[in-house]
């Protein structure tokens, strides 16, 4: 059946595979087992509507899932189920009128309770005005109680109009009304309770609680499952599985972080107990370049989810000896009597291989159909047509979501499937791969440097301060931060890049 | 450190041909109780080395595992609930596993075990 799904407006590329993981943690596609690969949910988009509208239609198999993802969901703000629509509220009537009796009737009884929302995108309307548009709902037999908290059930008036003025929303063409039953929507509470300005530790690379939700969401994060980060940090991504009911386990190279903390009440364990949440199985310190793991060991975890260090604001270690493995100092051994306290030298980490390393750790040590999800930087380049992701062949990529996190660079969030066995060949190949870093050390730490490519000083070619204060933007205007000029004055709206404190801005733009 | 963790762990030194399983030196061991999981239990049992898991459980003061196993077992309650508590209630504190081929001890502090490995190692 189609429902009619309404998003917020924000982090527009994570919407649809959000809802796409969910759809497939409920059950949707329990009928057609298409293989390897996740079956899709049909979508279909309102008429004159944008891809990048809010509004979206979509085929799910029934109510029950539909309400399950809207409630698990991040982005979805509403899911209904659609009784009409029509450019005016005649043929909104008209619509409604001839929609199934059967449909209607059983939420429309006497001794249930109900309200009506009416909710205009791109304009304020007054209360008196919403108050006109419900009364002209009188031909819907209502025979309920009206109760404004928590009612049994919650009907909908939305209006989408083009109101003329370039408010930040995709342009729309013509005005569409719509009315439905409310099934489900996002929890609005959640993100306010896990946010991170109230956690009680953090880190500068912290991921904040929307993101970490729908990293877990897209791992399918549920009772359970046993979920690991390799380069656990602080641990806000685990909070986020952990909410949802996983198990969850973490390492990290960083022993101070990971078993210090600042203090026996502000360290991992303390940011769980915080929440109420039950503490990771297992913590350690290790390194995913040399990891500790038994050889026997695979298929244990049944997703990893991860932000690994891009170099950029937090750069990546490995073991190894920095100067050892520069070539700068002969092999040396550590004297025994150091040798307990002894903290080995770390060396820096190339993305390259980083990556290279967490696909071959997940490989081997994902359940099959696990999921492997997390974060790959990308300069964004005008002239770099295509982003080349990472690949293995024992996965298959299934949802690429970019954030914008300034004009130089985005994250891409990428949600990739273990469909293939870890064989002796592939197993052997990585090894190869892992010698062959070892021996070009330099080589790729210059070549894979984005460090120096997001911060390196700004192009000539950027309008002066003082000038209209436009960036050059190949994308659309209402993708990550938008800059609308409104004849000599700038207006900036904030989509919210980064959770609700951070925000990247380079140039001669308003600092604020 | 609980005794999941241990049974995934091996000293993975240069040259080293038998790193699993680790000797635990047990200096602090505490009890946390964790709600059962049925499900997560199973699924664990398939792939726990059990005659490691045994010993290592004796060394932490717990030694009401059976010494053989087989997926029937799954079926008691009792099974199950001893299972549980060895896998997930124990805390290894305060401590040291030790590599069984070079000895080499890898500490345990504030129940997180530091599995780096030192310069010359890798």
């Amino acid at each position: 059946m189609w429902y009619l799904c309404v998003f917020y407006h924000r982090l527009l590329d994570y919407r649809k595979p959000e809802v796409e993981s969910l759809a497939h943690l409920f059950g949707a596609f329990e009928d057609e087992q298409n293989g390897d690969v996740p079956s899709q949910l049909q979508w279909k988009l309102p008429i004159h509507h944008h891809p990048d509208s809010p509004f979206h239609f979509v085929n799910l198999p029934s109510e029950q899932v539909a309400r399950s993802i809207a409630n698990r969901s991040i982005l979805v703000k509403g899911m209904y189920e659609l009784w009409g629509e029509g450019g005016s509220y005649e043929e909104l009537k008209d619509s409604v009128l001839s929609y199934p009796d059967e449909r209607k009737l059983p939420y429309l009884e006497a001794g249930s309770t109900f309200k009506i929302t009416v909710d205009s995108f791109g304009k304020v309307m007054s209360l008196n005005e919403q108050k006109e548009l419900i009364q002209g709902l009188a031909y819907i037999p209502f025979k309920g109680q009206v109760k404004l908290k928590n009612p049994d059930h919650n009907f909908w008036l939305i209006e989408i109009d083009n109101y003329g003025r370039n408010n930040g929303l995709p342009p729309i063409v013509q005005r569409r009304i719509f009315f439905g039953r409310e099934v489900g929507g996002a929890d609005r509470k959640l993100i306010p309770t896990y946010q991170l300005k109230s956690r009680t530790y953090l880190g500068p690379t912290a991921m904040d609680a929307e993101m970490a939700f729908l990293m877990a969401n897209q791992a399918l994060a549920t009772s359970g499952k046993l979920i690991y980060d390799p380069f656990v940090g602080t641990g806000s991504i685990l909070v986020g599985a952990a909410h949802f009911g996983a198990l969850t386990m973490g390492a990290d190279i960083d022993i101070r972080v990971v078993r210090d903390g600042r203090g026996p009440n502000c360290n991992v364990w303390s940011n769980f107990e915080q929440y109420g949440l039950p503490m990771p199985v297992g913590l350690l310190r290790a390194d995913n370049n040399r990891p500790p793991w038994r050889s026997g060991l695979k298929e244990i975890f049944d997703a990893i989810i991860c932000d690994p260090p891009y170099g950029v604001r937090a750069g990546g270690r490995k073991s190894g000896g920095r100067k050892l493995l520069k070539g700068a100092v002969e092999p040396y051994v550590v004297p025994d009597d150091k040798r307990t306290d002894h903290i080995p030298s770390t060396a820096p980490y190339s993305l390259v291989e980083c990556v290279h390393d967490l696909l071959d750790l997940a490989a081997k040590m994902l359940a099959m159909r696990g999921r492997l999800v997390f974060f790959y930087p990308v300069l964004r380049d005008d002239d770099c047509a295509e982003t080349h992701f990472p690949e293995h062949p024992c996965f298959k990529l299934i949802s690429s979501s970019e954030q914008i996190l300034s004009s130089r660079y985005s994250r891409v969030l990428l949600t990739m499937v273990k469909v293939g066995a870890y064989t002796k060949e592939i197993a052997e190949a990585a090894r190869l791969k892992h010698l062959e870093f070892r021996e070009n050390h330099v080589k790729w730490l210059q070549d894979g440097n984005l460090h120096s490519a997001v911060f390196s000083p700004i192009d000539a070619q950027l309008p002066e301060a003082g000038d209209s204060k436009f960036i050059k933007d190949p994308k659309p205007k209402y993708r990550g931060n938008y800059y609308v000029g409104l004849g000599h004055s700038t207006v900036k709206i904030k989509v919210g890049i980064f959770g609700d404190s951070f925000f990247f801005l380079v140039g001669g733009l308003d600092n604020s | 450190m609980r005794l999941l963790t241990h049974n995934m762990l091996s000293s993975n030194i240069k040259g080293v041909e038998k790193g699993f399983p680790l000797r635990i030196e047990a200096e602090k061991v505490v009890e946390k109780p964790v709600e059962m999981n049925a499900d997560f239990l199973r699924k664990m049992f398939e792939k726990v080395e059990w005659k490691a898991f045994v010993e290592a459980s004796r060394s932490m003061g717990y030694a009401q595992l059976p010494e053989e196993v087989d997926s029937g077992m799954l079926e008691s309650d009792e099974f199950l609930s001893r299972f549980h508590h060895a896998l997930l209630e124990l805390h290894l504190e305060e401590g040291a596993l030790v590599c069984p081929e070079t000895g080499r001890r890898f500490p345990v502090n504030k129940g997180i075990p530091n599995m780096l490995l030192h310069e010359d190692e890798v």
